[in-house]
Order: structure tokens, then sequence, then C-alpha cells
């Protein structure tokens, strides 16, 4: 284990995520929201269907929330803890999550971005309790071994030798 | 990241190198390449001339193991010294790395440079480059004043000491016939990391680059 970008997202997890992200858009009346980590990997999405490649999404997101911390810190701010994007019909509120993962949500004229604003308050509690929690957690106790433990073989079989 | 959710085991990895070596140039053929349901959108954030500004993204699955996905992410750096900000946000949550050095002779300088930048940016977030998966792509190999392979290796991979006892046995490099990753010199075990050439621009080398680096990953996380 290099420490770098490894960790997993168990299935109880993911669940309890997007009861979350249910919820607010419930409450706020949003068209979709998404976890996305700070290695740009997608976590969980809810809402409308996605009209866009979700994967290219999440990395552009984690790049943007990226570049603008380096931003907030070269005019003496530790973050932007989020990040509205207005545009004419739809708009996008980012916002960070115990510095773990980027919650995202999207909306258009059937609410307003206060709204958002205020409920997504909220979700980022929830949420980082819930990313405490997973993260102190014994780390192989949810899922013991990996998926790929004792996988060589096969992998060496996937890729050739 | 391992998603139990979606069964995907989702990687990072990171072509890094100088200016105009052909870390785009290796995932334009990877695109080109791979069956189009295998493979995401790739996004390229560049400058109007072509070069990278602030990364290139392209998302490609390479088959399934016990049932889970393997989704490999794939970035490439912008290599001009002057990015260097943006180079390091790149660097965040990688798992494997690999290095596109330009071959030709007058490029050495710049290769070396781009090195040490990768080994500084990397251990500004505490990540040890000997320890991760790191594979060496020596590009450009079809041109006439590309450098002589031995005076690379020794220029950008001149090896790292091996302290683990474990690891001190002589390990055949298998991809080079005939070399060895980790061996003795001089009475010191020191290991290389391992490195391919290619012709990024005909295709040459680059699939065995991407598939010796994720086989590197993968075998990291179990
Ligand atoms: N002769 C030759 N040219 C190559 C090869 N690979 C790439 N090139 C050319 O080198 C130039 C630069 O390639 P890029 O892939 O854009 O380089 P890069 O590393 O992404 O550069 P930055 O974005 O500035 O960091 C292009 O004109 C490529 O066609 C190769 O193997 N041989
Ligand atoms: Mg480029």
């Amino acid at each position: 284990m290099t420490g770098a970008g490894t960790w997993s997202l168990g299935e109880s997890d993911y669940e309890r995520i997007n009861e979350h992200l249910t919820e607010l858009l419930k409450e706020c009346n949003a068209r979709c929201a998404l976890v996305v980590d700070r290695t740009g990997q997608l976590l969980a999405n809810a809402g409308e269907e996605l009209s866009f490649d979700p994967t290219v999404f999440a990395s552009l997101t984690a790049a943007d929330f990226s570049a603008n911390d380096e931003l907030a810190k070269m005019i003496g701010e530790p973050e932007f803890a989020s990040l509205f994007h207005q545009g004419e019909k739809e708009s996008m509120y980012l916002a960070d999550v115990a510095r773990r993962v980027i919650l995202v949500v999207l909306f258009d004229k059937r609410t307003t971005v206060g709204l958002v604003r205020l409920r997504v308050k909220q979700t980022v509690q929830d949420l980082s309790a819930l990313l405490d929690e997973m993260f102190s957690r014994a780390p192989g106790q949810a899922d013991k071994g990996g998926p790929l433990d004792g996988a060589d073989d096969e992998i060496d079989k996937l890729f050739g030798k | 990241m391992i998603n139990y959710a979606s069964r995907e085991i989702n990687c990072k990895l990171v072509y890094y190198g100088p200016g105009l070596g052909g870390k785009t140039t290796n995932l334009e053929h990877v695109y080109g390449k791979v069956a189009p349901e295998q493979r995401g959108k790739m996004v390229s954030l560049a400058t109007e001339t072509e070069r990278t500004l602030f990364f290139d993204f392209l998302p490609v699955d390479l088959g399934t193991i016990r049932g889970f996905k393997t989704r490999f992410h794939l970035y490439t750096v912008p290599g001009q010294v002057y990015y260097n900000a943006s180079r390091k946000l790149i660097l965040k949550g990688v798992d494997g790395v690999v290095f596109v050095a330009d071959s030709q002779m007058e490029r050495m300088e710049a290769n070396v440079e781009s090195m040490q930048n990768l080994y500084d940016n990397m251990s500004q977030y505490g990540y040890d480059l000997t320890k991760l998966p790191f594979v060496i792509q020596y590009n450009k190999r079809d041109l006439p004043n590309a450098a002589p392979i031995p005076e690379l290796q020794e220029q950008l991979n001149p090896g790292w000491e091996v302290t683990d006892p474990a690891k001190q046995r002589v390990t055949p490099d298998s991809v080079n016939e005939g070399e060895f990753l980790i061996s003795q010199v001089d009475g010191t075990w020191i290991e290389r990391a391992p490195y391919m050439e290619s012709i990024a621009l005909k295709g040459e080398g680059v699939f065995e680059t991407l598939r010796h680096a994720a086989k590197l990953v993968l075998k990291s996380m179990n």
C-alpha cells in the first residue's frame, strides 16, 4: 500500500451517500447532485439522468476545485469552501466536504442559489460525519482483504508477463 | 479507489515529463486504438498551439479481474517548466507514474530537470516515487539524434539503494532481456525503475508502457 490514492467505497456507504443526496435534491429542488473525490473520481450521483460523461465531469470538477484552492492561498485564504458557477439556464454549486470529497449540485430556474447554498450546508455536515466514520474505521474491517488479494496471476494473465 | 457498489477499481495514472516529450501523443494513440465502449471522452485543456495547459484526461477500461472492472484514468501534465503549479495539482492522489522522456540528445537537460521536478512535487505530497508504481518511457527512438539507452539510463534512472533485506536479490528486467531491475553494484543493492522504448507518434511502445504501468498499479493494491 503506497498511501497515495488508495481507498475503497463499500456498498452500504455508497447507499448512505445516495440517501443524503436524494434528500438534498428533494429539499432544494435541484436537478442532480454528485459526489467526487479529490483525485477526480465519481463516488455517487443522484437525481436526473446525466446528459454528459460523468467521468470527465468528475475529473474536471476536481481540477476546478484544486486550481481554485491554489488561487485562494495566493490571496491569503486557506481555501474556498464553495464555488458557484452561474449560467444562463443551468448553474452549479460546488462545496468542499471535509477536504476529502466535493459535493456538486446542478440546478436551474426552478430554484435559487440561496436555497441551494442553505440546504447544501446540512448535507455537507452529514457527509462529513459519514466520511469521518468511513475513514476512522479500522482498515479492511468492512471489506476484509481487497478484491485483488493474491490476484498476481490473474493480473499477469490480463496484462501479459 | 475500489468501488464495491459499482464493482470498479479506479486508478489514476499520470504521464509526466518535459515539454514536447510526447505525453499527449501517448494518450492520443490510446484514444485512437481502444474500442469506444472501453474508453470515455478525451479531454485536453491545451493552448491554441496544442501545448498542454492544465492536463489531458482519458478514462480507459483495461479488462475485468475477479468481477471488478479495472478503470484507468490517464492524465498528462503540462511539461513546460512555467506550468509547475498546475503540474503539481495533477499529481494529487496518483496511483502510478509514467515518465515520458524525450530521447533527443539536446533534450537531456530538460529530461533531468523534469525528473527532479517530479521527485520534488511528489515529496511535497509525501509520496515516495521509489515505492510507487513508476515506469520510464524513452520516447522518440525514431530520431537520428536519439541518445543511446545506457546514457539515458545513467542520467535519468541511476536507481536507488535497496535497504529492505527481503528485496535484496537479483531481479531480472522482464522487459529488457539481459538487464536487471534489482542488482548489486559495487557491493550496494540498487533498484531501477523499469523502462521501455517508444515511438509514440507511430504508436510503438505506447500500449506496452500502459499495460506495464497498469500491472504495477494493480499489484500495488493487493
Ligand atoms: N519523431 C517523433 N516525434 C514525436 C514522437 N512522439 C511525439 N512526437 C511529436 O512531438 C511533439 C510534441 O508531442 P506532445 O505529445 O504534444 O508532447 P507533450 O509531452 O504532451 O508536450 P507538453 O504538452 O508541452 O508537455 C508533437 O509534434 C509530436 O508529434 C516520437 O516518438 N517521434
Ligand atoms: Mg501535452
